[in-house]
């Protein structure tokens, strides 16, 4: 029984959220890689073009909200969401139009690119700030839980509870149902293979007849929607902030080379080690040890490796790590 | 001469525009802007000597101004001696073992061929290593942290004057630069960029909350001054006296006594303000100008056109028996070291160390714009994008301000629009500071002043 407890502890306070905040990163990490294989420059707006996305969602959710529209128990954000992306692509179509399609007509290095890509971060984080304002808001409607932990111990008759929030388990499933479709795109139909092609060789691709407007206009089409859903996601899960936003760039950026830049795969897992590595560091791990041992041995200490505080730090040092043992990401990078 | 015209122009211009908001908001503002200006100055100087003549992009320019920062503290602040008695020696003992961690660990390296064993053995040193840190040093941050804790719970630093902080906050950053440049300088440019700006927001979040160095987020106040303090100039007498004499011909114009005292309380008020600031300027003017020479000297003798030779062609610098990785790590160093000087200046200038709040958005992002839109690889290009960056970075939302109010004056006080603009103000510096970056790299990327080749 205690051994049961102890299970269920560890699984309520780390595999769950990290399952989420994974999957959230995921999303982000591989829309940092997408733009990376293909356009070849790495994208300093991401954290803020999530949030361009996610501000559409949270407008039209307050909007519909207004009307009386909603999805009973399901959050209305879910309803937004296809319109919030239609704005984001629209938003990034825009930008590549009068920003970076001029550098890459004429074949600027990559780091010209990230600076340009820094420009971007600047405009879009004032249009959000001016838009809607740099506060803190919470957009979630519907059923706020599944499984509640004094439920889940009735149920079970154990000390012990699982928490689950309709968030999380809304996280997990469309991240899942996004990243297979994606997936089935790239590997199995025509325009995924051309985009494969292109990112491998560009010259090659050229000669075989592949349209480079194209790809670039599908890329930026796929880097809407997973920006949008991920934004959305943490917003959900989270709350949506505009500052917040901008700083999840930096792990998101960490899981896309922890996985292999340019490997979509790899980034997929790539913010799932982010994630994990994170809270497992970062979890006091007393009460799980003390459901272990027995009684008088119970440890004093939280028994934590780093405090909270260093949440971020950790997933940075993991990318430290990487760089310095393999530059390449666990999963081998650069092919899409 | 022909050459400097240019140059020259910009600046009067820069000048010109610092003087109207002197003459228009007030002097007092007028110079906080000329000291960040400086100082924004100093930071680009140490930006430019790494992109502008070796190529090196470094994001992680807020790390090192926080190190600057926390510098000030480490050299200028009294030393807590309750809290060295009941805490010191475990901090000692702590830095004793990071050494011998390091030690062990390089004598691994080097005894030991490639192979499992010796990553698993260097792993398992680091680890122990980590978790004797945390044994040793757990007792010993919790007494130290529970001495007093709303004024002190730190170690204090060595009770130096503040000056010194400068000097040792440049070693500071170059010391920590020379450790990052091994390890990531062989990555590529935007993986460096990357990696840099992780490593920068690791250090700030160490110095965010290890209360017993510095505070933590709890900050440090009320740090020493190289300039007098303006309670001390209002009551001293010649001080009272100069400002009589400045201001005569405006007090011979009010009769009665009373008034006049008051007129001039007020005075001395606003000149003991401005006298500070005045100060500062001149040792920050001082620390640019000497910068700027020896950085000019720099980049014209070999020692420059060989930087510039490896970041134009690394193959071709390195057929010719250059080795780049040795002057890409001192160059690293350098400029780090300069943007360390930067960040104590600044936190020696502000008179508090406030850790939370170094953010990449304004000590990476806008100093990079400065450097890219005041000209790469030009001092005086990059000197002058600090000023006019800073100065936009400043002025921005009050110019929107009274825009928004010039073309919403038709509408209702109460217009929701209008509303929402007046509020949303101060977010105009984000665009108009990311619509300058983004107009300058397309149509004139070198920056305002552009990279000047001397044939030699």
């Amino acid at each position: 029984m205690d051994f049961l407890n102890a299970i269920i502890v560890l699984f309520n306070f780390t595999v769950i959220p990290a399952l989420a905040y994974g999957s959230q990163l995921a999303l982000g990490a591989i829309f940092v890689t997408l733009i990376y294989a293909v356009l070849r420059f790495a994208n300093f707006a991401t954290g803020d073009m999530m949030s361009f996305g996610t501000m559409f969602a949270v407008i039209l959710t307050y909007y519909f909200q207004s009307l009386g529209f909603g999805l009973g128990v399901l959050p209305t954000a879910l309803l937004t969401i296809p319109f919030a992306i239609l704005m984001m692509i629209l938003y990034m179509l825009i930008i590549d139009k009068f920003v970076f399609s001029y550098y890459r007509i004429k074949k600027s290095p990559p780091v010209q690119f990230a600076m340009v890509s820094v420009g971007v971060m600047f405009v879009t984080q004032a249009l959000i700030r001016i838009i809607i304002g740099p506060s803190d808001r919470r957009f979630l409607d519907g059923e706020k839980f599944i499984i509640k932990a004094t439920e889940f111990k009735e149920m079970t008759g154990l000390a012990e509870g699982i928490t689950l929030k309709s968030t999380q388990a809304i996280t997990i499933i469309v991240t899942l149902i996004v990243v297979s479709i994606m997936f089935w795109f790239l590997n199995k139909t025509k325009t995924g293979t051309s985009m494969r092609a292109y990112s491998d060789n560009e010259d090659l691709a050229l000669l075989s007849g592949i349209d480079p407007k194209r790809v670039v206009l599908i890329t930026w089409v796929i880097a809407g929607i997973l920006a949008t859903i991920g934004g959305v996601l943490y917003g959900l899960d989270k709350s949506y902030r505009p500052f917040v936003y901008f700083n999840n760039m930096l792990p998101i950026f960490a899981a896309a080379i922890v996985g292999g830049i340019g490997n979509p795969f790899g980034a997929f897992l790539g913010g799932y080690v982010i994630a994990f590595a994170e809270i497992f560091v970062t979890y006091a791990y007393k009460r799980f040890i003390s459901y272990l041992l027995p009684e008088h041995l119970e440890p004093d200490s939280l028994l934590q490796l780093l405090s909270t505080d260093y949440k971020f730090a950790v997933s940075f040092s993991i990318l430290v790590i990487v760089l310095l043992i393999r530059p390449s990401g666990i999963f081998k990078g650069k092919v899409i | 001469m022909r050459n400097y015209k240019n140059v020259i122009a910009a600046y009067s211009i820069m000048i010109f525009l610092i003087m109207l908001v002197g003459i228009f908001q007030s002097w007092s503002i007028a110079l906080t802007i000329l000291n960040y200006c400086l100082i924004s100055a100093v930071m680009t100087i140490g930006a430019n000597i790494q992109w502008g003549y070796a190529g090196l992009i470094n994001f992680g320019i807020m790390g090192y101004t926080a190190l600057g920062g926390l510098a000030v503290v480490l050299v200028s602040v009294e030393p807590v001696k309750k809290a060295w008695q009941v805490g010191g020696l475990n901090i000692l003992a702590c830095i004793w073992i990071i050494v011998a961690i390091i030690f062990v660990v390089k004598f691994i390296l080097n005894r030991f061929d490639k192979s499992k064993l010796r990553n698993y053995s260097v792993a398992s040193v680091i680890l122990g290593g980590i978790i004797l840190l945390r044994v040793t040093a757990a007792p010993g941050i919790e007494a130290i942290e529970s001495v007093d804790p709303a004024k002190t719970g730190f170690l204090g630093g060595m009770g130096l004057p503040v000056l010194f902080s400068w000097i040792f906050g440049a070693l500071l950053a170059g010391g920590l630069a020379f450790v990052i440049g091994k390890i990531a300088l062989g990555l590529r440019a935007d993986y460096l960029a990357i990696a840099t700006l992780l490593i920068a927001e690791i250090i700030v979040s160490i110095i965010k909350h290890e209360e017993w160095l510095a505070r933590g987020v709890k900050n440090v106040i009320g740090l020493k001054r190289p300039a007098p303090y303006e309670i001390d100039l209002q009551t001293s007498e010649w001080f009272i006296n100069l400002v009589t004499k400045f201001n005569s011909s405006k007090l011979n114009l009010i009769n009665s006594i009373s008034d006049k005292q008051e007129a001039l309380n007020q005075m001395v008020i606003d000149a003991s303000s401005v006298y500070v600031k005045l100060c500062f300027t001149g040792l920050f003017l001082t620390v640019v100008i000497i910068l700027l020479i020896v950085t000019q000297k720099a980049l014209y003798s070999p020692w420059g056109r060989k930087m510039r030779a490896i970041r134009d062609n690394e193959e071709a610098a390195s057929a010719m028996g250059k080795n780049i990785v040795k002057e890409h790590l001192l160059i690293f160093i350098l400029g780090s070291a300069i943007v360390g000087l930067a960040g104590a200046m600044m936190v020696t200038n502000d008179g508090l160390f406030t850790p939370g709040s170094y953010r990449p958005m304004r000590y990476t992002f806008v100093i990079w714009v400065m450097v890219i839109v005041g000209g790469t690889g030009n001092n005086f290009g990059a000197i002058l994008g600090g000023f006019v960056v800073w100065f936009l970075w400043v002025e921005a939302a009050p110019i929107a301000l009274f825009l928004i109010n010039l073309f919403t004056s038709h509408l209702p006080e109460t217009n929701a629009v209008r509303v929402h603009l007046i509020e949303s103000a101060p977010y105009f510096r984000f665009l108009v500071i990311g619509i300058g970056l983004l107009l300058i790299m397309r149509y004139r990327p070198q920056g305002i002043i552009p990279e000047k080749i001397i044939k030699q």
